[in-house]
């Protein structure tokens, strides 16, 4: 029944992953971050996204002070942020986020606040996604890995 | 795999093993990256946030003494091209214009693929522009560059190989290297010789075994 749990997981992850690379969340880059991962940088993976997370909250946090300040001119300053949003995304293979950040740097190129303003919603919003999609993931590979243990118990 | 003369060779560290690439870039994600990915490859790896503290490390800031160049040298630059305060394509000339570290070959990432950009770091002396996100079979393939040091031939192949793949169609109809100047083919065999003037350091041992060109300004067929 252990072994089936294991299976489980493993498809879970595998339907998961499959979700998020049809939805074009995320691209073959997240594959090559996995492909880096082994015994010599077991958790690779997560340490790479978690640096990704903090970073990227703090770069939202920064474009929506930007945005919001009544006496908004600073548009070069939002296109430094947006560039290295896109790079870090474009990094760990987050690819419709790093897509919403070309969007975002289009409107502040043209000036368009309001514009920049619906991108940046919807660059929260596909934060968000990502971030929930990726924590769970990172929660069936925890699981997963217990359920392993627990089935092939160290001999002895 | 003796690229520069001057340095002091420590008998501890054997060189021809494993390349030591020093990785600059900004983002501390992709410094993560760059050094999984390096070090999955077999090299040593010293990641910088800076040009600046690249520059410190090489021991090019005016300070006497570096202790960690002492230890290692370096084997290749990969430097980000967007960074603030000292650009990738601002160290790439700080480090080509040295006579102690020109011979190192350095390779420039961007997440964004512009010819003008790319045609200025090659003139500059980059050995190649890689678009970002870096992967495994790219440094992969600039390790194999380097150890083999098959020089122009294999370089301009695989940079256009790279450039073929990621052409994002900026300018359709023209070739991926288009000639800067129309020098002849064979010009520019004496420009990309001559411009490497390994008589300038004074190197103890003979002609390296290993060598790296710099890519030739002219695509040649």
């Amino acid at each position: 029944m252990l072994g089936l749990g294991e299976d489980r997981l493993r498809a879970d992850m595998n339907r998961l992953l499959a979700l998020l690379f049809h939805q074009g969340v995320l691209d073959e880059q997240f594959l090559q971050l996995q492909q880096l991962q082994d015994e010599s940088s077991p958790n690779f993976v997560s340490e790479v996204v978690n640096i990704y997370f903090h970073e990227s909250e703090k770069l939202l946090m920064n474009l929506r002070t930007l945005l919001m300040d009544k006496e908004f001119s600073g548009y070069k300053k939002i296109g430094i942020h947006l560039n290295q949003m896109m790079g870090s995304s474009s990094s760990i293979g987050a690819k419709r986020l790093a897509n919403v950040c070309v969007a975002f740097r289009t409107a502040s190129q043209l000036n368009n606040r309001p514009g920049c303003l619906r991108a940046l919603e919807l660059l929260e919003h596909e934060y968000c996604y990502l971030k929930n999609k990726l924590h769970e993931l990172f929660q069936l590979e925890q699981q997963r890995i217990l359920a392993a243990g627990v089935r092939y118990p160290r001999q002895m | 795999m003796a690229m520069t003369g001057e340095i002091y060779h420590s008998p501890m560290v054997c060189q021809e093993e494993e390349l030591h690439v020093l990785a600059v870039d900004d983002s501390f994600v992709d410094r993560k990256v760059i050094e999984r990915l390096l070090k999955r490859s077999s090299c040593k790896v010293t990641a910088v946030e800076s040009g600046t503290r690249a520059l410190q490390y090489l021991g090019l800031d005016g300070e006497k003494s570096s202790v960690g160049y002492d230890a290692l040298k370096v084997n290749l630059i990969m430097t980000d091209y967007s960074m603030p305060g000292m650009t990738g394509y601002e160290l790439l000339k700080k480090i080509k214009e040295s006579s102690a570290f020109r011979e190192i070959p350095v390779v420039i990432m961007s997440s964004e693929n512009i010819m003008a950009r790319i045609d200025r770091c090659l003139e500059e002396g980059a050995e190649e522009f890689i678009v970002k996100p870096v992967k495994l079979s790219d440094v992969k393939r600039l390790k194999d560059c380097i150890i083999k040091g098959d020089g122009e031939e294999n370089v301009k192949k695989n940079l256009n190989k790279r450039k073929l793949r990621d052409e994002e169609d900026d300018h359709p109809g023209s070739s991926p290297l288009t000639p800067v100047s129309p020098l002849s083919p064979s010009m520019a065999c004496d420009l990309a010789s001559s411009s490497r003037s390994p008589s300038s350091s004074p190197s103890p041992a003979p002609a390296p075994a290993v060598s790296i060109k710099r890519p030739k300004l002219l695509h040649s067929s």
